[in-house]
């Protein structure tokens, strides 16, 4: 076990930054189970910090058409069907004639096809669908086009769970508003080699435009996938927690916009407080499913500054189930590089002992 | 709500925090259905026969609040026994006249007053000029004597009535005509009467779609029925809430954009009905009827002051003659047929894109490229304004831009947040907005362009003899300027709208105040108060913390600042509340006051006991329990005898458009609908038994959050634009099997009218329905694409013909039927090719187009009855 370092395990990572009269961290709580799936905090994101359009891609994953965090997009509302029993007395489609869920079976008949697409049913799209679909030759309007290309529908579970697709009575929407997690231990912030990522004082985790030389360490970094470079000019980019609306007591643009709570911004100590006290009221109204992600200091990346409830498994929201920093094994590697080091260098002066004697 | 109002929904997840039970009932299930306890799918254009089954699962269970039901409504009053119910009439209420497809409705009347002379006469025309809108605040015009059985036990009585009409609206009958199951449907009728009564209220909230059916009226009446029955009107918590399709609706029907009526709900007069302003005064104020509206001289004359000033006087009936008169049929649907047929020269849109947000697109845009001129004033250059090069009639051939011979007059328009003014909200809650930044270029407010049109009119006119300019040359057109751009004074035009007295400019505090002499004046009497003392009341912004949870001091809400209509009915018969929990206003005994959260919605000192004396009438005739003050009898009306066109109580009817018979009425739709029968208005025919279907699928639409209605201020904005960056259309995965679709892949809707085209949404979603044995199945799509924008796609209202709610002159736009095809959509004249030929394959016989602008095939003739299905 790594300990005695900056680089793993729980802190409060400004005064460890050297902020000597740093102010209580602050952090975001996502609370999925309120969200509505707006987009408010997508487009206030953009709107307060000059985020350039992502382009005009339909991707057919429910109404996600940002598809992720990106460098053009710092906030993502994920949309998640599943047909499974949302806790409703009467499930809705009980009684209906429906047949199985579309991401299935059905998903293949709907094609009407059985060339081989290379994917398979449930797995997601082409990543550029609208290009794919050019492909479809043009019908008269009267019959199906005549050479189609199978897309598939989006899949939204995990693999193998749903055993028996059966026929689907009930059904949930679970949204969810994506962003960067500003790390108790940032992998991104500690390889940067330009000190263009720093920590402020507020705990958060921010690029700094005008220093960042477009070098790319951060972005493998990064075990969520959230720093991502522009492909215009190369540097990178993600959410500053809104740092110049922190500096003058302001709420980040995307909580200010949120118009369910469902992004709650605040003191990370209390935020934690609250999350735990909302997942215990959830539990109790019968939601057994709801659960805390990213706010446990004791993960592998010290707990994250913007944690969430989720309802459901974090592979499911696209999350990383056990990340762990990067860098959390660099002083054992250090350690391990120095020994080494050290014995190569024992060797050859043994080497040169024997030599020259 | 979530999907098309995300910040007023913050409310209701509020109340869901709190324990509230949120019930969604929707053909598609959405952001809303997403975080609601309980989701029902439902057939579209169903509505009445699901709330039908909740009334007559309310009587049957006896579970209606039987104090608050006697006490405040008409369910005791009997109604003349010439009345015979849709229920024995196979669909059609006594009264009805095919001639005319609308009904007399003497024998709906009370008891004893068949020869109510306030009953309109003339149903046809009250269905021409959409009367049935004055009734948004007028209440019933209908006497305050009536005959009544306190036991309702007489066979006449509305109770009884009620309970026969809605007998066969069993769950039975919910599950075969709805498609919702028993146990779903269950489920709400338990949750919403378990909600009610005394200590619980439920709200009904609806959105703009629930209005826009042919019997769009109807189903809000339907709606109304049960929250009397279960004693939800007047209380905290309760009511029926009408979310509005933007920003200040509520404000353009109070000050109205609409063809048929004045300021504060007066009627605009009829040319052979009104011709004195004492004649138009009493078709208002209907003498012997209880309540309020007994004023109406005061608002008509206090509104024809305001526009006239000084030369409005006793002697010269305050100008009436300058109002202008309606002779018919003037709302927006005949408008357009009117531009198609060359009858209308001049065109003015603001803030309104009816070549994508209006019925039959193609409609619109034939009768905007048949205009001398049209004026748009929008904030980006919307479809309405480039109509003639970027519309689908460029590529069939309908409009060549080259000889389109409309001249366009594109004005930017200021923003919301680039001009002062108010926003009244559906609580009717005026809101002040001040001016944040100057608008950018020559774009200017609403105020600036009338005031400076009227200017310029005015200038023009100078020196005209002829009497047909005096009532412009007359108006009192003089208000503040200020700016280089000499911008008038909103402020002072809200004082004029609440009105002052002449003599001392002293604003009114109370519409109470108006007098019938020419000594005040005042533009919206409803509106009263809002700048009394002065203070421009709708900019209070008193913190909610700051005040009590009613919040009187946040904004000005009309009439006199009653935040809740009809808050007698908050208190029991004598006064108390029905509960500690629901008290709102109740009556201090020793004050001898109704006092309260709120503005009591009643005479302040009016005790509980009062009993009008004989023959009294206007306020003095309200009883002290009369909780509903705006209606001629001070009742909530289950029973409506006067001011409806299409009968007197909600039922149901297939939309004009339906694959299924009316499995109730032979009847099949509204009797008494509105139709254009025209060339370029096929509507689909209904079932017949044994026929291959062509249309055989439902569709409808609605909104989508990240858009804006027809698009103008979504599709032109980058951020909106790449959250649904194309028009779409969602079948479920059952449908696309049927019909070959793929995910994603292209796909078309197809009707009479248009064929509409998209990308396909297959989704777990969108269900199929069992209705009358047979599965249906719905396709929903979003309305917000239009050829303008930056991102561009064809228009779902295309697919819809016209034909109207006969009440409100409303479209049906949200329950049609539909072809679903995979593949693109034929362009260009192969389109008017393909649409031809499926109305040939339809059986609609053929005619001579009278339409303007072309080469194209013929379009065809809809020559059947209004309803081709009575037997």
């Amino acid at each position: 076990m790594v300990s005695g370092n900056s680089l793993y395990g729980p802190l409060d990572p400004a005064p460890d930054a050297g902020y000597t009269d740093a102010p209580p961290r602050k952090g975001f709580f996502t609370d999925t189970s309120v969200c509505i799936g707006c987009k408010a905090c997508e487009v206030a994101c953009k709107e307060w910090n000059a985020v350039p359009m992502d382009g005009l891609n339909l991707l057919g994953m429910s109404y996600d058409n940002t598809g992720g965090l990106t460098a053009n997009s710092w906030r993502a509302v994920h949309f998640i069907e599943q047909p499974v029993p949302a806790g409703r007395r009467t499930p809705p489609f009980e009684h209906t004639p429906t047949g199985p869920t579309g991401t299935h079976d059905q998903a293949v008949v709907a094609a009407g096809t059985v060339q081989d697409t290379g994917t398979e049913p449930g797995v997601g799209p082409a990543p550029d669908v609208l290009a794919a679909a050019r492909t479809i030759t043009p019908a008269g309007g009267t019959s199906p086009g005549s050479d189609p290309q199978f897309l598939g529908m989006p899949g939204v579970d995990l693999p193998g769970r749903i055993g028996d697709p059966g026929n689907r009575t009930d059904f949930r929407w679970l949204m969810m508003s994506n962003v960067c997690k500003h790390c108790t231990h940032a992998g991104c912030l500690d390889v940067c080699p330009t000190g263009s990522l720093f920590r402020t004082e507020f705990g958060t985790v921010v690029v700094q435009e005008d220093i960042c030389n477009g070098c790319g360490y951060c972005i493998p970094a990064c075990p969520y996938g959230v720093i991502d470079q522009r492909k215009d000019d190369g540097r990178a980019w993600k959410c500053t927690l809104c740092y110049d609306r922190l500096g003058e007591g302001q709420t980040p643009a995307c909580a200010q916009a949120c118009p369910t709570q469902s992004i709650q911004y605040g003191d990370l100590d209390e935020l934690r407080t609250r999350a735990q006290e909302r997942v215990e009221r959830l539990h109790e109204v019968g939601v057994p499913e709801a659960r805390l992600y990213g706010h446990d200091p004791d993960d592998g990346v010290g707990g994250d500054g913007a944690f969430f409830l989720l309802l459901d498994e974090p592979e499911v929201y696209g999350l990383p189930p056990d990340p762990i920093v990067t860098t959390r094994d660099l002083p054992q590697m250090y350690k391990r590089m120095g020994l080494a080091a050290a014995a190569m260098a024992a060797v050859a002066v043994a080497a040169f002992a024997r030599g020259t004697r | 709500m979530a999907e098309a109002h995300p910040v007023g929904f913050q409310w209701v997840m509020e109340a869901k925090a709190r324990g509230a039970k949120v019930i969604h009932i929707d053909p598609r299930f959405t952001r809303t259905s997403a975080v609601a306890d309980q989701y029902v799918p439902t057939r579209a254009g169903s509505d009445i026969a699901f709330l039908g089954g909740v009334i007559h699962y309310i009587l049957t269970n006896e579970l209606d609040f039987r104090e608050y039901v006697l006490a405040y409504t008409n369910a005791a009053t009997i109604i003349s026994d010439r009345y015979v119910d849709a229920e024995d009439l196979d669909g059609l209420f006594s009264g009805f006249d095919p001639e005319t497809n609308s009904y007399d409705p003497e024998s709906w009347q009370y008891a004893g007053h068949e020869h109510n002379h306030t009953v309109p006469q003339d149903t046809a025309k009250q269905r021409e000029t959409a009367m049935g809108l004055q009734h948004e605040s007028h209440g019933m015009p209908v006497p305050g004597d009536v005959q009544r059985d306190e036991t309702l036990q007489h066979p006449h009585c509305v109770y009884q009535i009620l309970k026969r009409h809605f007998a066969r609206y069993t769950p039975e009958m919910v599950e075969r005509t709805t498609g919702v199951s028993q146990d779903a449907f269950r489920e709400v009728c338990e949750a919403w009467t378990e909600n009610s009564k005394r200590d619980r209220t439920t709200c009904l909230v609806y959105s703009v779609g629930w209005t826009q059916h042919s019997v769009g009226v109807q189903y809000i009446r339907a709606g109304s029925i049960i929250q009397l029955l279960l004693g939800n009107m007047g209380r905290p918590g309760g009511g029926i809430m009408a979310l509005r399709g933007h920003a200040s609706i509520q404000g353009s029907t109070d000050i109205p954009t609409l063809f048929n009526l004045l300021p504060g709900y007066l009627p605009m007069p009829h040319a052979d009905d009104h011709p004195t302003l004492q004649k138009w005064i009493d078709s208002i104020r209907h003498p012997g009827s209880k309540g309020f509206w007994a004023n109406a001289d005061a608002y008509g004359i206090n509104l024809l002051k305001a526009y006239w000033g000084e030369k409005a006087t006793p002697e010269n009936d305050f100008c009436y003659d300058y109002l202008p008169r309606m002779t018919g049929d003037h709302g927006t649907y005949r408008t357009v047929l009117d531009m198609i047929d060359g009858k209308i020269k001049g065109y003015f849109l603001l803030g309104q894109n009816p070549a994508v947000g209006s019925a039959h697109g193609r409609a619109q845009r034939l009768g905007m490229a048949n205009l001398d001129w049209l004026v748009v004033r929008d904030l980006y250059e919307i479809e309405s304004a480039n109509f003639w090069k970027t519309s689908p009639e460029i590529e069939t051939g309908e409009i060549v831009p080259e000889q389109c011979r409309t001249e366009v007059f594109l004005m930017p328009a200021a923003s919301h947040v680039e001009k002062e003014g108010t926003f009244t909200q559906t609580q009717r809650m005026l809101q002040w907005r001040e001016k944040a930044v100057n608008p950018p270029g020559d774009a200017r407010s609403e105020l600036w362009f009338f005031y400076h049109l009227g200017l310029m009119i005015r200038e023009r006119l100078a020196g005209s003899t002829e009497p047909r300019d005096r009532g412009i040359l007359d108006l009192a057109w003089d208000y503040p300027e200020h700016g280089p751009d000499r911008e008038p004074s909103a402020e002072a035009v809200l004082m004029e709208i609440n009105g002052y007295e002449v003599a001392t400019r002293r604003p009114l505090s109370s519409f109470t105040e108006m007098k019938t002499d020419g000594t005040t004046l005042g533009g919206c009497w409803i509106y009263t108060g809002v700048y009394s003392g002065g203070v421009n009341q709708a900019a209070r912004r008193k913190p909610g913390q700051e005040q009590s949870w009613v919040a009187p001091e946040w904004g000005w809400v009309w009439p006199a600042n009653r935040r809740l209509l009809y808050n007698r009915a908050s208190a029991d018969p004598d006064g108390k509340p029905w509960s500690e929990k629901k008290a709102y206003v109740w009556w201090d005994e020793e004050a001898g006051r109704w006092t309260g959260h709120d503005v009591p919605d009643f005479p302040v000192d009016k005790a509980p006991s009062y009993r009008p004396p004989e023959g009294a009438s206007g306020v003095e005739g309200l009883a002290g329990d009369d909780a509903f003050i705006m209606q001629g009898d001070g009742k909530g009306a289950l029973f409506v005898p006067v001011g409806l066109v299409d009968g007197p109580l909600p039922t149901h009817y297939e939309p004009v458009e339906s694959p299924v018979r009316n499995p109730l009425y032979t009847q099949q739709a509204n009797p008494t609908r509105k139709v254009y029968d025209r060339p370029e208005n096929p509507l689909h025919p209904n079932p017949v038994e044994g026929r291959a279907q062509l249309f055989p699928y439902v569709f409808t639409t609605s909104r989508l959050t990240e858009h804006h209605t027809a698009g103008g201020m979504s599709r032109t904005l980058p951020y909106l634009s790449e959250l649904q960056p194309a028009m779409f259309f969602e079948v479920s995965p059952e449908l696309a099997a049927e019909r070959g679709l793929e995910h994603m892949g292209w796909g078309h809707v197809v009707t009479e009218r248009a064929a509409v085209e998209g990308r396909v949404m297959v989704t777990d979603r969108i269900t199929p329905l069992r209705v009358e044995g047979r599965v249906i199945h719905q396709v929903w799509l979003p309305y917000h694409w239009g050829s303008s924008g930056l991102t561009t796609g064809d228009s779902a209202n295309d697919l819809f013909g016209i034909a109207l709610d006969p009440n409100v002159l409303i479209q049906e736009t949200k329950a049609g039927t539909c072809d679903v095809r995979p593949g693109r959509r034929p362009t260009g004249p192969a389109l008017l090719e393909f649409l031809a030929e499926l109305r040939r394959r339809a059986g609609t016989q053929s005619v001579t187009s009278t339409a303007p602008g072309g080469d194209g095939p013929e379009p065809v003739f809809d020559n059947r009855a209004p309803d081709e299905t009575r037997s």
